[in-house]
């Protein structure tokens, strides 16, 4: 009978069409704009997902995500590392400081120092140059996203493409010299201003302050301590707060979560996928039911159980999301990977679950409605002509 | 009288059903009294609305009456369970509608196995049996035509496949030729005859079409939810 009901459904055509398309439709948009709003906060923690190194992040309590870097003093370093637990502890400094390009354009930077004797804190990746030439006098890394981007200098003449900034070109930022050694290439960043590497004490040197600055400080945890008794550890003997990566990736997620609402307006359109599909996909499996009582009536007089009925059905909306379900992943992905890195898309195997789940209930709800009908059908209507 | 109760295919007695309730209620059987034996082929003929469709939704347990006793093979369909009832007309019972219902999407040979299929006979082994029983009503080399690929009398011996190949006890036929021209109905008459009937079986047919009254043993006639009368056709073919 499984095999009856999967004919029934293809032999109409045009219904058949439009169930699976209702159901693509619901799947492409819940699953692109699922895995939109997935890349975009992957987006807001790239800098932790780039310092692997590193397992915990120790910061000021006040700090509530990644870009919130709050001033702390230097001895912190010393209190942290003398912590039990601790392997290594190294301090990282960011903030965003005006930077004039060459050919006079200023453009804000994030600028992030990394420890001048270990270089742990550095770019996941170099593109050109090597990380050890920060030690060179006034040396920083860009990121080669951005030195064709905003850290392009003017075109010569009107009209012309800017030109990508390259090697050797003297920076200033916030008025101290600054020569590009290398550039890198780090994960997309939910932020928008172009990053800048240098090392820590070069970076206190575009801070206009007599202390050298600390924004974060990066811990490695003794093999054989466990990473949580060591953030308590931490947070009990110096008032800070140490986070795992994780812990931190998701505090930084949720602040952004928080503060946009962005979550919300994913969450509507999300919203707005499923009902549009399982309208859709509802109304034209309750017509192709409809259209075909006359031979469920005929089955059920033939002596179907209701068990059978309400499995042909059940196979006929699970065949036809099972189709939509694979067509709407496919086109999303399709459609992520042509976009490229210029948008934010990642597809994780619980997003596709929940996908899935998603457009398994619309099926379950249009076969609800089918269901409710086949089962009230008085099977004496067969003899009406 | 035990071997003219062995004899009884249908029995119904002061069988009532009415539709509806109060001010819009409408009777379609007032007390049916009406035999149908094993190995004949009973018409039930009337003017439309007179009953005759209801009838024969009581007698093959699609609909169940009000009042009165309808027994098929001895077995009491109204105080039998839903369950029961649907497995009973499953095994017990085949149908040949006026409008043939053979799905569209299936073959012939695919539509015919549908009873064999909802019996729990596997796909392949109900295909092969059904092929067989559209030889026997002369559509061997039709078996993988589409319902759309046939002409009306085809699809009615089709129809006719399906409502055999699970070797029912009773076929309950409604209007079967109406929809056909009168030499395709004399020849679908004929092939009726020819494979459905059986000294263990019993056909009920209801028609409008006096064309083919010369194929029954017996004809009832109703009117107004009752059997006026019963009569024996000698010339019966």
């Amino acid at each position: 009978m499984n095999y009856l009901a999967l004919k029934m459904l293809a032999g109409d055509r045009a219904k058949y069409v439009g169930i699976v398309m209702g159901l693509t439709f619901a799947s492409l948009l819940i699953t692109q704009q699922a895995g939109i709003y997935s890349g975009l906060m992957t987006r807001t923690y790239s800098q932790i997902t780039d310092t692997s190194s590193a397992d915990l992040w120790v910061t000021d309590p006040e700090v509530e995500f990644v870009e919130d870097m709050k001033r702390m003093l230097d001895r912190e370093l010393y209190r942290v590392r003398g912590v039990e637990g601790v392997q290594w502890a190294v301090p990282g400094f960011k903030g965003y400081f005006n930077t004039r390009l060459p050919g006079g354009k200023i453009a804000v930077a994030s600028v992030i120092g990394i420890d001048d004797v270990s270089l742990i804190g550095g770019p996941p990746e170099m593109v050109e140059g090597k990380l050890e030439d920060l030690r060179q006098r006034d040396a920083v890394i860009v990121d080669i996203a951005e030195a064709s981007g905003k850290l392009a200098r003017r075109p010569a003449q009107a009209g012309d493409a800017p030109a990508p900034l390259k090697m050797g070109d003297v920076l200033e930022i916030n008025d101290r010299r600054a020569v590009v050694v290398g550039f890198c290439r780090v994960s997309p960043s939910f932020y928008w201003q172009p990053v800048i590497y240098t090392l820590h004490s070069r970076a206190s040197t575009y801070v206009s302050s007599e202390r050298r600055p600390l924004s974060y400080v990066l811990v490695k945890v003794k093999q054989g301590y466990d990473h949580a008794d060591v953030c308590d550890r931490i947070n009990r003997e110096t008032g800070l707060l140490a986070q795992t990566s994780g812990q931190f990736s998701q505090s930084t997620l949720d602040y952004v979560n928080r503060s946009t609402g962005i979550a919300i307006n994913f969450g509507m359109a999300i919203a707005l996928g499923f009902v549009v599909g399982a309208a859709i996909a509802g109304q034209t499996f309750y017509n192709f039911t409809l259209d075909n009582l006359r031979y469920f009536a005929a089955l059920k007089a033939m002596g179907a159980s209701h068990g059978t009925m309400l499995r042909m059905i059940l196979i006929q909306a699970l065949a036809a999301g099972l189709l939509g379900y694979g067509l709407g992943v496919g086109a999303a992905t399709i459609f992520g990977n042509l976009a490229g890195q210029q948008l934010a898309f990642r597809l994780s195997f619980p997003l596709l679950a929940g996908s899935g789940l998603a457009i398994v209930s619309i099926c379950m709800v249009a076969a609800g409605f089918s269901m409710r009908k086949v089962l009230r059908l008085e099977p004496a209507m067969v003899f009406k002509s | 009288m035990v071997a003219q109760a062995i004899d009884i295919a249908v029995m119904c007695n002061r069988v009532t059903k009415t539709y509806g309730s109060g001010s819009s209620a409408v009777t379609a059987l007032r007390g049916i009294d009406l035999e149908v034996r094993k190995g004949e082929l009973m018409m039930l003929v009337g003017p439309s609305g007179c009953g005759k469709t209801t009838l024969i939704s009581v007698m093959a347990g699609i609909l169940d009456q009000d009042d009165g006793q309808c027994t098929v093979f001895g077995r009491d369909l109204k105080h039998m369970g839903q369950w029961e009832k649907t497995n009973f007309r499953g095994q017990t019972i085949g149908f040949v509608f006026q409008a043939f219902n053979l799905l569209p999407s299936l073959s012939a040979a695919e539509n015919v196995a549908v009873p064999l299929l909802i019996n729990g006979v596997r796909r392949r082994e109900a295909v092969a049996r059904a092929s067989d029983v559209l030889s026997r009503v002369g559509l061997g080399d039709r078996t993988h035509s589409l319902p759309s690929q046939l002409s009306g009398g085809q699809q009615q011996r089709v129809a006719i496949a399906r409502a055999l190949v699970h070797d029912p006890k009773l076929i309950v036929c409604d209007e079967p030729t109406s929809s056909l021209d009168h030499e395709t109905g004399q020849k679908v008459m004929e092939l009726m005859r020819e494979v459905a009937l059986g000294e263990d079986r019993a056909l009920v047919i209801v028609t409008h079409d006096a064309r083919i009254f010369e194929f029954a043993d017996r004809i009832a006639r109703m009117d107004d939810g009752r059997v006026v009368n019963v009569q024996e056709n000698e010339k019966a073919t």
